[in-house]
């Protein structure tokens, strides 16, 4: 199944990283690569870049705040250290860490849920079917689709304050839900993956538009519902703006506007915190879980990543 | 080329279907265009009523562009997103593109793969999360980098966090999280550049480095632009970075920093909608112009 999308997406973009035959070339490379160690050293260098701090991140959480400042950074705390921050860290504000996990649970579900169902069709529509309006609604969404999503955010509060929706979850899911580029993930990969015979045989034995659709094009479509899936619940959940502005109660908070609020409360920071004293390890402890899901996702979802990263441009 | 039309000859059949098919089409992305006008199309036109408007719903020209661009925190914070800019961009540039040469280069697949994926992986912390831990990093006491910290001279976090470090340490925050998507991206364009080419330079007798520059990146001149413009667009709406930094230096480093942080203050600190919705509305317009500009102009997105 990857590979189908893979194929589909990355049709005249670049090929997503497979073999290639490199033939004599390859051995010439090594041949360089040994002579010269300054490729493979800033490659190194790079990867401490990228690797040092999640690695630290991982085992800070296993620290107490002592072993954080005086022992190896890189040493392994202790299961007991990593147990009395889990105590300590749920013991805020009773829970508030797993509420806020289940809130950017909920969110990020249901946006992606209602983001499948909204985007998929209209994918589907805009690159099979023809009707008036449908180059504008192309145009906007590649626009809309290049746009920052934080620009709109402070605008999103007034209007959602206008209809008297703050503090309602669907003030964040439902903006959530409008996903551009799921679309042009979707008109992308049906332009380009579905043969078009298919769908006029169909109509020509009398299939309806929604029979060709719900029994043609959606079972073809997996690939690429796991990919808009993947990046919508991404974005969602890595999301911090608009909850943050949106959302009055520390109760509704995703986990990522928590990770604020426990950032408040660490003397180390803010000296001015009050008997709600957050530890160091704790924050750590709360950045790794808060991670945890999306982290899950990219292991298991490496080639959709690839995949989907290249559909950029696959129009050349 | 998406047209369905499959066949132009028989325009008999097409005539009889074109009425089903454009309402069955309205019904496909009906769902789809109220969320865009919902979320897109009403936000912008509401912070456009707001920004040439006052608190009693007046028509009242620039006065708001005009109030924020004389509060004495607006072009300090255009000159902060700017500089943050300028970074971000050059680094952006210089090592997703130098990085993905090297990583092209390397002979072995499977450890070419890896590194792939762990320079990937901090984009699984963008957000609020990336902070957290840069802001470790970044405190000599407990940070794993701080011998190199103590090297160049700073003992405390607030002697990192000084406001002069912040576009570079912005830039380095951003980087972290986002190069690793990029390399994925520019490593795949290079894959698909014809192995003749380069087989023909190599004949001709150019080593890696003229390959480089004469071949390999001309090629890869859109995708690299593709990446600039995003990232500009992006760059401009720098927030979550300042915010939790001043949260974390009671205040002292990154209040008010960025453009957006002031439309924030102005709509919820000082009950401002109106100049909040000015300065959205001057974002706005960076954001629509250069998504415009690289729709049309690019061919990136030739749409049929």
């Amino acid at each position: 199944m990857p590979t189908d999308t893979r194929m589909a997406l990355s049709h005249t973009a670049p090929a997503a990283g497979g073999p290639r035959p490199l033939g004599g070339k390859r051995t010439r490379a090594r041949g360089r690569a040994l002579r010269n160690p300054l490729p493979a050293l800033v490659l190194a260098l790079f990867l401490v870049f990228f690797v040092l701090p999640v690695l630290w991140l991982v085992l800070a959480a296993t620290k107490t705040d002592d072993q954080l400042v005086h022992g190896n950074p890189l040493s392994f705390g202790s299961w007991h250290a990593l147990r009395a921050n889990w105590d300590a860290l749920t013991g805020y504000q009773g829970d508030a860490i797993v509420l806020w996990l289940r809130n950017s649970a909920v969110y990020s579900f249901l946006a992606l849920v209602i983001t499948l169902c909204v985007a998929v069709p209209a994918g589907y529509a805009l690159a099979m079917t023809e009707f008036r309006g449908r180059r504008t609604l192309l145009v906007a969404t590649l626009v809309v689709m290049l746009m920052p999503n934080a620009t709109l955010v402070v605008p999103l509060f007034l209007e959602v304050n206008a209809v008297h929706l703050i503090g309602s979850m669907w003030s964040i899911i439902l903006p959530y839900s409008f996903y551009p580029f799921g679309v042009y993930l979707t008109y992308i990969y049906f332009s380009t993956a579905l043969p078009k015979d298919l769908l006029a045989a169909a109509k020509l034995d009398g299939c309806s538009e929604f029979a060709a659709f719900r029994h043609i094009a959606l079972p073809l479509a997996a690939p690429v519902v796991a990919l808009v899936g993947f990046f919508s619940f991404v974005a969602n959940w890595t999301n911090y703006y608009l909850p943050y502005v949106l959302l009055p109660e520390s109760s509704q908070f995703p986990v990522q506007v928590g990770l604020g609020t426990l950032l408040d409360n660490v003397p180390q920071f803010n000296p001015t915190a009050g008997a709600l004293a957050v530890e160091r390890p704790e924050l750590a402890l709360a950045t790794l879980l808060a991670i945890t899901p999306v982290l899950v996702v990219f292991l298991f979802s490496q080639r959709f990543l690839v995949a989907g990263m290249l559909a950029g441009a696959t129009k050349e | 080329m998406t047209a369905v039309t499959p066949n132009a000859g028989s325009a008999g059949a097409r005539a009889r279907r074109a009425p089903r098919r454009v309402r069955s089409g309205y019904a496909f992305v009906g769902s789809y265009v109220v969320l865009l006008l919902a979320f897109g199309i009403v936000p912008t036109v509401y912070a456009v009523y707001f920004a040439f408007t006052d608190t009693g719903a007046r028509f009242v020209g620039l006065s708001n562009f005009a109030t924020a661009a004389r509060d004495f925190r607006y072009l300090p914070a255009i000159e902060h997103v700017a500089l943050y800019l300028v970074f971000w961009l050059v680094s952006l540039v210089v090592f997703v593109v130098g990085l993905s040469l090297l990583l092209h280069r390397l002979a072995a697949r499977g450890v070419n793969r890896a590194l792939r994926f762990l320079y990937y992986l901090p984009g699984a912390l963008a957000g609020a999360a990336s902070v957290m831990v840069w802001l470790f990093l970044l405190d000599p006491a407990v940070s794993p980098a701080a011998f190199l910290l103590h090297a160049l001279g700073y003992q405390t976090f607030g002697e990192v966090i000084a406001p002069g470090h912040l576009p570079v340490l912005f830039a380095m925050i951003a980087f972290w999280t986002g190069a690793g998507g990029w390399i994925v991206v520019m490593y795949g364009a290079l894959n698909n550049i014809s192995t003749d080419i380069l087989e023909a330079a190599r004949i001709d007798g150019a080593g890696a480095w003229q390959t480089a520059r004469r071949i390999q990146i001309p090629l890869l001149r859109k995708w690299i632009v593709y990446m600039a413009i995003l990232a500009f667009a992006g760059g401009t709406q720098l927030f979550v970075e300042p915010q939790l930094l001043s949260q974390a230096s009671v205040g002292v480093a990154g209040r008010d920093y960025s453009l957006n942080q002031l439309s924030y203050d102005f709509a919820f600190q000082n009950n401002d909608v109106n100049t909040a919705a000015a300065i959205s509305v001057e974002l706005l317009l960076v954001g629509l112009i250069v998504a415009a500009l690289f729709v049309a102009r690019s061919g990136f997105f030739d749409a049929d």
